[in-house]
């Protein structure tokens, strides 16, 4: 899709609403060195959402929306959960179907693009929440990177089941005391990220939302090598701040004390080799352009 | 969006002709030819033009879904993959068909009930997904004999569903099925079911079309909701996601969409009487006496009724071919002379007796039965015994009845 395809009517323009005119006016689709900078001088692809006041999801949903390398030609699969209440708010195309099918959704959806557009990029990106991925979804979560899926698999990892009302998960910490884990959790945290690369993701994160510069890179990188190579995944730590007894303004220094390098939420990264070879090329691209460039200012000057 | 030009008359990348629909079942030669149920899926589907397959095994299906496999490999499928399991599968289905594929997809049984949350979705998003059912037992102890149980869960769902009783049928309809599922006042997913290994396994004479031609490809922008593909633009759907919320405006959303879904079976009743000629087949219906039947009970109704003419009494039939949309009004003007309706079945519930009970006046008149389950077969003989014994004559008692 181009930007022109979303432009309105003349004669329709003054009764489309604002959000919509903002959209055709000053979105960022086309735009090649799209990322999180472009939020405050662009109209994002996120409306309002009804996420609770200073959920660090929203923050993570603005830097990743400003982040896809190419929004003009990405569906997103979602599930249920929180982010089911931000879907319907966002300015590219995306699913919601039942709780925990994402992957299996995906997988469908990716081979019809390829089937209905070969030649042309048509990049397919997830995003459940840890409840959706880990426990309901697991098997088709893994059995789509088993198939070598070429889509981004985005786990928003805040240890518990929010949208309910804060049950344990898979991904809770062993020993959290929530609801459906009365005297604790009695097992660890599940090592997805681990798991995930012996399953065969060639690109695997773990870290939080708390620096926007590091989200548009790992999810550029992920998506590019979704693309071209195989599965991708990133597990992001977007706390609960309501379920962990935080207040609105606390989840940025939450995400900050959880990625201490000896806290659990420490960077983690896994590139297979392929993905670095095709990272290496994509570097040494934009270093040839950027100096082409550099070389031809100074020539006009 | 639309494609204005008409690919009518071109050809695929096989070298098929993409031939209108009406022309290539209505007026097309016919080959005859001697394949098992399952080879006549796969036929089937090669002059479909489907997008994608998606497969697992699972008994009496497996063999259709594995020749499909072999249908790919030639390339008459765009894409083809085996899934996790039933519930992956109609999953892989929906996200194929969000992205505006036409698919198909083959289950049965125990398949079916493993993947049930995904068919009242399909409805919901308006994917007009087909799948055949291959019915066999769901009961516990294991069994993968034939027995239609599992027809009664699909009712509800949204979905068209069909019964067929040959390989003719199912050749026919799985065709003519993406002809009415995909029209744009429909947009439905087809349960095609067929009775597992009476249909499947057993080998009859099919009339086939020509193999150089088939159907016109999908066109996903004739759907009533948007394709996910990023080619329209991508609208907020809405200012407050309605699953949160409660007050009249959601359930008042929630509910007409609800609405409109059953409207589009409605719907697609016009459709289904164009393409099926008509949702029931009758025979003698000014009989005092008539058999209602769908599915491999048709036939063994039909050999009933010759085994009774012989004795000089005359009995009709009803073959019910569509059970959504239902053919209430049908059935009802069908019946209407009836003193007796007899209702056979391969399940335990007596699911179809059940809704005509609730389509007839004087529903007194519909007798249940016979009824077999749990892979036996039903010979014609227990439907003359009973049909005899509702008209107070006297019958051979029959092994293992106690009477």
């Amino acid at each position: 899709m181009s930007k022109e395809r979303i432009k309105i009517s003349e004669d329709l323009y003054d009764i489309m609403p604002s959000d919509y005119q903002d959209l055709v006016k000053s979105a960022t689709y086309g735009k090649e060195d799209r990322g999180w900078k472009d939020i405050g001088n662009s109209k994002e692809l996120i409306e309002q959402h009804s996420l609770c006041a200073g959920c660090p999801e929203s923050m993570a949903f603005r830097y990743i929306l400003a982040s896809l390398p190419n929004p003009e030609d990405t569906v997103m699969v979602g599930s249920t959960g929180c982010t089911s209440l931000v879907f319907p708010m966002v300015a590219v195309h995306n699913i919601h179907s039942l709780f925990g099918n994402q992957n299996a959704i995906a997988s469908g959806l990716k081979r019809a693009l390829s089937v209905r557009f070969p030649g042309r990029t048509k990049d397919v990106v997830v995003l459940a929440g840890d409840g959706a991925t880990v426990d309901i979804g697991l098997d088709m979560t893994l059995q789509a990177w088993f198939r070598q899926e070429k889509f981004t698999t985005i786990c928003f990892d805040n240890e518990l089941y929010a949208n309910t009302g804060g049950q344990e998960s898979g991904l809770m910490q062993k020993g959290f005391v929530a609801k459906m884990a009365p005297v604790g959790k009695l097992f660890d945290k599940v090592r997805l990220p681990e798991i995930a690369r012996e399953s065969g993701c060639h690109y695997v994160v773990q870290c939080t939302v708390s620096k926007p510069s590091l989200i548009e890179k790992v999810v550029r990188n992920a998506v590019m090598i979704a693309r071209e190579i195989g599965p991708t995944y990133l597990q992001l730590y977007t706390p609960c701040i309501l379920e962990i007894g935080k207040n609105s303004m606390e989840g940025l220094q939450e995400m900050r004390d959880s990625e201490k390098p000896t806290e659990r939420f420490a960077y983690k990264e896994y590139i297979s080799e392929p993905a670095k070879q095709l990272l290496a090329e994509v570097t040494a691209k934009d270093k040839e352009k950027k100096a082409a460039a550099k070389q031809l200012a100074s020539q006009e000057a | 969006m639309a494609d204005t030009h008409s690919v009518i008359g071109t050809k695929n990348k096989k070298g098929q002709t993409f031939t209108d629909t009406w022309k290539l079942m209505n007026e097309a030669p016919r080959t005859p030819s001697f394949y098992t149920g399952s080879e006549v899926i796969k036929e089937a589907l090669r002059r479909a033009s489907c997008d994608v397959m998606i497969a697992y095994p699972i008994t009496p299906q497996s063999e259709a879904a594995a020749l499909i496999g072999e249908l790919f490999a030639e390339g008459y499928i765009g894409d083809y993959f085996r899934g996790e399991s039933e519930f992956a599968v109609m999953s892989q289905c929906a996200g194929a068909a969000f992205g505006g594929a036409r698919v198909f997809t083959t289950t049965a049984g125990p398949g079916t009930m493993r993947a049930m949350e995904n068919f009242p979705m399909w409805s919901g998003a308006r994917l007009p997904i087909q799948m055949i059912v291959t019915c066999r037992g769901i009961n516990s102890p294991l069994s993968i004999q034939p027995d239609t149980l599992e027809i009664a869960y699909l009712l509800n769902t949204g979905m068209l569903v069909w019964h067929a009783e040959t390989a003719q049928d199912f050749f026919d309809w799985i065709l003519k099925g993406y002809m009415v599922s995909e029209e744009p006042d429909v947009h439905l997913p087809l349960a095609l079911c067929c009775d597992g290994f009476f249909v499947t396994h057993t080998k009859d004479v099919v009339n086939l079309t020509p193999a150089d031609m088939c159907l016109p490809p999908y066109d996903p922008y004739r759907s009533p909701v948007p394709c996910m593909d990023m080619e329209c633009p991508p609208v907020r759907m809405m200012r407050d996601p309605f699953i949160m919320k409660s007050n009249y405006i959601s359930y008042a959303t929630h509910a007409s969409w609800q609405q409109e879904v059953w409207a589009a079976v409605e719907r697609s009743r016009k459709h289904t009487i164009k393409w099926l000629n008509g949702l029931i087949e009758t025979e003698n219906t000014d009989a005092e006496v008539i058999i209602v039947a769908s599915g491999t009970a048709v036939s063994q109704g039909r050999e009933a009724i010759r085994l009774l003419d012989d004795e000089g009494i005359r009995c009709g039939l009803v073959k019910v071919k569509a059970l959504r949309p239902w053919p209430g009004e049908e059935i009802r003007e069908a019946t209407k002379n009836a003193k007796h309706i007899i209702v056979p079945e391969f399940n335990v519930i007596g699911w179809l007796a059940k809704e005509i009970k609730a389509t007839i006046p004087n529903s007194e008149r519909v007798h249940a039965g016979p009824r077999v389950c749990g892979g036996m077969t039903m010979p014609p003989e227990i439907i003359v015994s009973e049909i005899k014994t509702l008209l107070g004559m006297r019958t051979m008692s029959l092994a293992g009845r106690g009477s």
